[in-house]
C-alpha cells in the first residue's frame, strides 16, 4: 500500500480492504473480523443485526435517487440480508457552509419517506457544520439496528456448496445514472438509479426458504465484487453464466459506449441470495421479475469466480481492484 | 458462440489485435479459447497509454506541480507512473489534476478559471485527434488565453508499417481498430496490405464483430487474400470521415514521435501548427525532465509488440499489479497486462 489515501481506496474493491485491515489490527474482535455489512450481536435473547454506511455521493440529486434515500436504504439494506426486521436508525449530517437550506430540506424530506416506506424510524441524530470546501455539500452517516425474529434464520457471508445463486433484477443502473449525471456526460437516457428498500422483498425470500445461507446486497464494486468476497469467505468457488445476469438493454449499451463492465458496477436496489437447487425458483418467484438465476456454488477452484462469457469460454472474474474509467478510444 | 472460431488452419498463424480495446475484448470474451491451437493471438501497439514514453509522462507531472496549473486529463493516465511518481500522486499531494471526458471539458475549466492555467494531458489516435483539433478551433474562436494542450498525439499507420516490415516477428494477419478506421476509412490498409502481403479485417467491439472478423481474418490468411475486409460497415467506409480528418488536418502537423517499445518512428505523431502555437503546453512550460529509463524487468516495449506475452514478464502479477503498476500496459484500461492480469489469460 502507498503511503497517501488515494481515491481507489474508496471503490470497495482490494484497496478498500486493504485498509480494512490496517484498521483491523487496532480493535478486532470476533463480530468485527465477520466483516459483514451488518454485524450480529446476541444480546439477552434476541438476535440483533447492527450496521453502519456513509453517503458522500455527487451530485447529491441523480436520476431516480438522492443522498438522502441512500442513507436509508443503504443501511435498511445492510441490516435486511442479516435475514433481520430493520427497526431504528441514527442520522447524521456533515454540513458545508453555504449550503441552501432548500436543499436541505428537499433531503430531509426524501430521508422521511424513505424510513416511512421502509417501516424504520430516526431516532437520534446529530448535525455538524464545516468550512465551505471541507465537504461536498453533504455527508451523511446513518447507523441502523433490527432484529432477527424468524426463528432457524442464520445468514452467514458464507455459501454452501450446490447452492443456486439468485439476483433480484437487472444490474448496473445506480451507478450509470450517477455517473452520467455526476460527468454531465451529455447522454439522454431513462436509466434512474435502481434505490430501493430491500427488507420486504428479502423477509418474502425467508417466508419461502428459510434455510437461505447467505444473502449480500450489491453495492460498490458490484456483482463482480460481492461474488468474489463470499467465495474468499466461504473458502468455495463460484460459477456464473454472463447470458443469464439480468442487464436492461440501455444500461448495456451506455456501458459498451463508455466500455465499462456492467458486472462491477454499482447498484443500489439489487441483491443475491443462495439457497438450496431445489429452492431457488421460489425465491426468485418471491423475488419477482425479472429476477433471475444467474449461477452455483462449487467445490472447484476455491475461492475464485468463474464466468461463463457470451461468447461459451470459461474465464475467472475477478474482483474490481480500481475503478473503471471510459475508454480513451 | 460457443462453436470453435474459424476453421483449422493447417500450419501455425498468427494474428495481430491491434487495437487495445480489441485487446480486452478478447480477453474478456475468453476468445483464445475458442480459437484453433494453430492460431495464436498476439497485442499489438494501439493504446495510446502505453505507447507514451516514460520522459512524456515525466514532462506531464513536472507541468502538473507548476503552481497555478490545472492539470485536465483522460482517467487512464491518472495512474501510469513516471520515473518518480503519478498524476494521482499528485493529485494526492494536493496538486489540481482533474479528470476529463473530453477535451472540450478542459476548455469549459479554463472558461470558469480564467486565472489559472489549464493544461490537457493529449493522448490518443486518430480516434481522438479530431475532437482535440476541434477544441483548439473552438478556444481560438473564444479568444481564450489560458488553455494548453500537451501533445503526445500519435497516427497508427506508421505503427502498423513498422511491425509489418518488422523481420523479429511474423504476422499474419492483422484485426484492425475499428474507431481509428472510422476516421481514416479502410483505404489506407490497401497499400500496408498490399505491399507487406498481410490479411486485414477492419471489426468493432461487440462480442459477434469481433468473433465475425477473426473467423475471416483466419480464412483470409488460410487463403493468401491480402484484400483490406471491414467487418464493421455500419461505422466504417471506405473514405472514412472526410470532415473529422480535415479538422485534425487543420491544426496538426505531422512530426517524428517517439513510442515507449518501438522507438521513434518517422512522421507517427501529431504536433500543432506554428499558427497555433500558443495552445502548445511544451513551448509554454519549458520543463527539463531526464531521458526516462525503463524500470529494470518491465516488459511493457516488447509486449506492445507481441515479441512477449505479459506472462514472460517476471513483474507481471508479483511486483505489477493493477493497484501498483510498474509499467503503462498494467494500468490502462486497453493494456495488455491489465487484461491478462484481470481475466486470467
Amino acid at each position: 500500500m502507498g503511503d497517501r489515501i488515494t481515491l481507489a481506496h474508496g471503490n470497495g474493491g482490494l484497496l478498500t480492504h486493504e485498509l480494512v485491515d490496517v484498521m483491523k489490527r487496532e480493535f478486532s474482535n470476533r463480530i468485527l473480523d465477520e466483516l459483514a455489512d451488518a454485524a450480529e450481536m446476541k444480546v439477552g435473547k434476541s438476535r440483533l443485526a447492527f450496521s453502519t454506511d456513509s453517503y458522500v455521493i455527487k451530485p447529491l440529486f441523480f436520476p431516480g435517487g438522492d443522498i438522502g434515500k441512500l442513507a436509508v436504504y443503504g443501511t435498511v439494506n445492510d441490516i435486511s440480508m442479516k435475514g433481520a426486521r430493520p427497526l431504528f436508525l441514527s442520522l447524521g449530517f456533515i454540513l458545508e457552509e453555504g449550503l441552501g437550506l432548500d436543499v436541505l430540506k428537499r433531503i430531509t424530506r426524501s430521508v422521511g419517506l424513505a424510513a416511512e416506506r421502509s417501516g424504520v424510524k430516526i431516532v437520534t441524530g446529530d448535525i455538524k457544520v464545516v468550512e465551505k470546501g471541507a465537504a461536498d455539500g453533504v455527508f451523511i452517516n446513518t447507523a441502523g439496528i433490527g432484529v432477527i425474529e424468524r426463528p432457524g434464520v442464520s445468514i452467514s457471508g458464507r455459501a454452501r456448496p450446490g447452492d443456486c445463486i439468485v439476483i433480484n433484477g437487472t444490474i448496473a443502473e445506480h451507478g450509470m445514472a450517477v455517473l452520467n449525471a455526476r460527468e454531465k456526460l451529455g447522454f439522454s437516457s431513462a436509466i434512474k438509479s435502481d434505490c430501493r428498500n430491500l427488507n420486504f422483498v428479502a423477509e418474502r425470500c425467508l417466508a419461502v426458504c428459510g434455510s437461505i445461507g447467505c444473502m449480500r446486497d450489491l453495492t460498490r464494486g458490484g456483482l463482480a465484487t460481492a461474488l468474489n468476497e463470499i467465495a474468499a469467505a466461504s473458502n468455495l468457488g463460484i460459477e456464473i453464466d454472463e447470458k443469464s445476469v439480468p442487464v436492461r438493454r440501455d444500461v448495456r449499451a451506455l456501458c459498451d459506449v463508455l466500455g465499462f463492465d456492467p458486472l462491477y458496477v454499482a447498484n443500489e436496489g439489487k441483491f443475491i441470495a443462495f439457497a438450496g437447487e431445489g429452492d431457488a425458483r421460489k425465491v426468485a418467484r418471491a423475488m419477482g421479475r425479472p429476477s433471475a438465476v444467474i449461477g452455483r456454488v462449487t467445490r472447484a477452484h476455491r475461492r475464485q469466480v468463474y464466468l461463463r462469457t457470451r461468447a461459451g469460454a470459461d474465464r475467472i472474474l475477478p474482483a474490481l481492484e480500481t475503478d473503471q474509467l471510459p475508454r480513451i478510444c | 458462440m460457443a462453436e470453435k472460431v474459424g476453421p483449422a488452419a493447417t500450419r501455425k498463424i498468427r494474428l495481430m489485435e491491434v487495437c487495445g480495446t480489441h485487446t480486452m475484448v478478447i480477453a474478456r470474451m475468453g476468445l483464445k479459447k475458442l480459437l484453433p491451437p494453430s492460431v495464436e493471438l498476439v497485442s499489438g501497439p494501439g493504446c495510446p497509454v502505453c505507447v507514451t514514453p516514460e520522459h512524456e509522462i515525466d514532462r506531464a507531472l513536472a507541468v502538473a506541480e507548476k503552481p497555478g496549473v490545472i492539470m485536465a486529463t483522460f482517467g487512464d493516465m491518472m495512474r501510469v507512473p513516471g520515473s518518480r511518481k503519478s498524476l494521482a500522486d499528485i493529485k494526492a499531494s494536493g496538486g489540481d489534476v482533474r479528470v476529463v471526458y473530453s477535451c472540450l471539458d478542459a476548455l469549459e475549466i479554463a472558461s470558469e478559471n480564467p486565472g489559472r492555467e489549464v493544461v490537457f494531458m493529449g493522448v490518443g489516435f486518430e480516434t481522438t485527434a479530431p475532437t482535440v483539433a476541434a477544441t483548439v478551433l473552438e478556444a481560438r474562436r473564444k479568444r481564450t488565453g489560458n488553455f494548453f494542450i500537451l501533445c503526445n498525439f500519435k497516427t497508427v499507420f506508421p505503427a502498423l508499417s513498422h511491425i509489418g516490415s518488422s523481420k523479429k516477428l511474423r504476422v499474419d494477419g492483422f484485426i484492425c481498430p475499428g474507431h481509428v478506421s472510422v476516421i481514416t476509412g479502410s483505404r489506407p490498409y490497401e497499400a500496408f496490405a498490399s505491399l507487406y502481403k498481410k490479411a486485414c479485417v477492419i471489426t468493432g467491439f461487440g462480442d459477434a464483430d469481433v468473433l465475425k472478423g477473426v473467423k475471416r481474418l483466419i480464412e483470409k490468411v488460410k487463403e493468401s487474400d491480402f484484400k483490406v475486409e471491414t467487418e464493421y460497415g455500419r461505422a466504417v467506409t471506405r473514405q472514412g470521415n472526410k470532415t473529422a480528418r480535415q479538422i485534425m488536418n487543420r491544426v496538426f502537423r505531422t512530426a517524428d514521435a517517439r513510442w515507449r517499445g518501438l522507438g521513434t518512428i518517422p512522421e507517427s505523431g501529431l504536433a500543432l501548427k506554428k499558427e497555433f502555437a500558443r495552445f502548445d503546453a511544451g513551448r509554454r512550460f519549458r520543463v527539463r525532465v531526464p531521458a526516462g529509463k525503463t524500470v529494470k524487468g518491465c516488459l511493457c516495449g516488447e509486449v506492445l509488440q507481441g515479441y512477449k506475452s505479459p506472462g514472460d514478464c517476471r513483474l507481471f502479477g508479483r511486483a505489477c499489479v493493477p493497484s501498483r503498476p510498474v509499467g503503462p500496459c498494467m494500468v490502462s484500461s486497453e493494456g495488455t497486462c491489465a487484461a491478462y492480469y484481470k481475466y486470467g489469460v
